[in-house]
């Protein structure tokens, strides 16, 4: 059931909560991903996030992301010289994403470190996001709970090992994926939950040998 | 329990209980997110500052939409209003709050989503209009705001509040009825002459497309604002008059589900239809791409 503040609200800067709101929520999502310090962003802008981006001030919404803005944060409107100021560099790019939806970009991150890391979203409307790939492996996830992405070794009892962290700290798992390439490959699971989730927990999940990394997301 | 997906139960729910239509929304609240009153309280009075704030930076006269087609026209209206004007003060002063904020959003200025961006003029204008102008207390202006948050409640969870799903009557209609609602609440109407008010302010919606000109959240955007927001202060007087909407709330949000879903895409957010193809919209839209291009 949506919340009273669904309706009346979100806070955020204008004019538009699908390619602005929406903007800046999913290029959080992409610099929480990445994890890094971040030297240049490209973003590959699809359908309709290409054809009116300007006008609705989706690129200063995915730059101000990237730099840590929300979609309520009004430095929005002068991502530019935010970008500058910090050393980011970044560059626009029209793009044929293929079959997806209308509001869809490939967000592509290098990082001070010389690593590059990739993820693509789209915003769904009224603020929402959908992330569908990261690092060219397939991947869902909506931002709207708090949510825990491992990439570990695909071995059996992963999931039950970092699913008894969370039944320790009473932590409900509301949806629980788990994607892979091949079998035997690095693997993901995307586990988003009802309660907050502690720093304890994510060193703790940290800790099992098969866990390569962990990003949590929550915004 | 104070869940309610319909208008029908939500009534109910007031008339058994003797309660007013906000603190139903309150309670409902509370149970459903496990939050204290205070801080659903706080929350909402943090809306309200960012409401009055779009509202005071939109009626400032010179800066320019990001699209540049509107801007300066809440102030326009502004200096203009006053008691001998057609439409009344209270109606005029309205539909300029409701400008003013829709012509700040497009500026890509903070404001409220209410229910959505596109629509977020109407619901501020009604209410900040009414506290200026009537004299409401501020904790009367926060309970007009979850009478309207119950309304759109009731909207979303049985038809939509998106455009690019159900054309402008699912956002611009919305929130005109959730302003109904709150007017009629503020003008002293019991919970079931609210929920009439909201009624008949969607229904006189009911078919509204959305065609904004080269994608654009301005025209025919900004305007539609503007005549929802008096649609909705008329639809208050109605329902305080003691007038009736035939068909029930519930079944008018039924309604326009369905007329969304029989729209063609063509209305709904594209740009392929409406006023977005004139001649007009068309040539603004050619020169418009080319200098965004270039630039």
């Amino acid at each position: 059931m949506a919340s009273i503040f669904d309706i009346i609200g979100p806070v955020m800067v204008g004019p538009s909560s699908s390619h602005t709101a929406g903007a800046a929520k999913l290029a959080n999502i992409a610099r929480r991903i990445c994890g890094e310090k971040i030297r240049k962003v490209d973003f590959y802008l699809h359908g309709s996030f290409a054809e009116t981006c300007r006008g609705h001030g989706t690129n200063q919404a995915l730059l101000g992301g990237i730099l840590g803005m929300n979609a309520a944060d009004e430095r929005i409107r002068d991502s530019f010289e935010y970008a500058r100021d910090f050393g980011v560099e970044y560059d626009f790019h029209f793009a044929d994403l293929g079959d997806v939806h209308p509001n869809t970009v490939k967000i592509v991150m290098t990082c001070t470190d010389g690593s590059v890391c990739e993820m693509i979203g789209a915003s769904i409307g009224g603020g929402e996001v959908r992330i569908s790939s990261i690092n060219n492996t397939h991947i869902e996830f909506s931002g709207q709970y708090p949510t825990i992405i491992t990439v570990h070794q695909d071995k059996p009892g992963i999931v039950a090992q970092v699913s008894t962290v969370f039944a320790k700290h009473k932590v409900n798992i509301a949806f629980l994926k788990v994607f892979r390439q091949w079998r035997g490959s690095e693997a993901s699971m995307v586990l988003e939950t009802d309660e907050e989730v502690s720093q304890t927990m994510l060193d703790e999940i940290s800790l099992i040998p098969e866990i390569i990394k962990i990003v949590f997301i929550d915004i | 329990m104070y869940q309610f997906s319909r208008a029908r139960e939500l009534l109910e729910i007031c008339e058994k209980q003797n309660l007013e239509l906000p603190d139903v929304v309150i309670l409902s609240e509370e149970e459903e997110w496990g939050r204290s009153r205070d801080m659903i309280w706080d929350e909402m009075e943090c809306k309200l500052r960012v409401m009055e704030n779009s509202v005071r930076k939109g009626l400032e006269p010179d800066f320019k939409s990001t699209g540049g087609l509107i801007g300066g026209n809440a102030a326009k209206l502004n200096s203009y209003l006053s008691y001998d004007s057609l439409g009344g003060k209270v109606i005029n002063q309205a539909v300029a709050y409701a400008l003013a904020i829709t012509e700040y959003n497009a500026a890509m200025g903070k404001i409220v989503a209410a229910p959505t961006a596109g629509s977020s003029g109407i619901l501020p204008g009604v209410v900040i209009a009414l506290k200026d102008e009537k004299q409401y207390s501020h904790e009367q202006i926060i309970n007009a705001l979850f009478v309207a948050g119950g309304i759109g409640k009731v909207i979303a969870s049985n038809a939509t509040l998106s455009g690019a799903a159900g054309g402008c009557q699912a956002e611009c209609g919305a929130a005109s009825a959730m302003a109904a609602a709150s007017a009629a609440y503020l003008g002293g109407a019991s919970p079931r002459r609210c929920v009439q008010a909201a009624a008949m302010a969607l229904k006189g919606l009911l078919g509204l497309v959305c065609d904004p000109v080269a994608g654009l959240v301005e025209v025919p955007c900004s305007k539609r604002n503007a005549t929802s927001t008096a649609n909705a202060i008329i639809c208050a007087d109605m329902a305080l008059a003691g007038i009736s909407s035939f068909i029930p709330f519930d079944e008018v949000v039924d309604a326009m589900f369905r007329i969304g879903n029989m729209m063609s895409d063509d209305l709904k957010e594209t740009a392929r239809g409406g006023c977005a193809m004139t001649p007009t919209a068309l040539e603004f839209a050619k020169t418009f791409r080319g200098s965004m291009m270039k630039s």
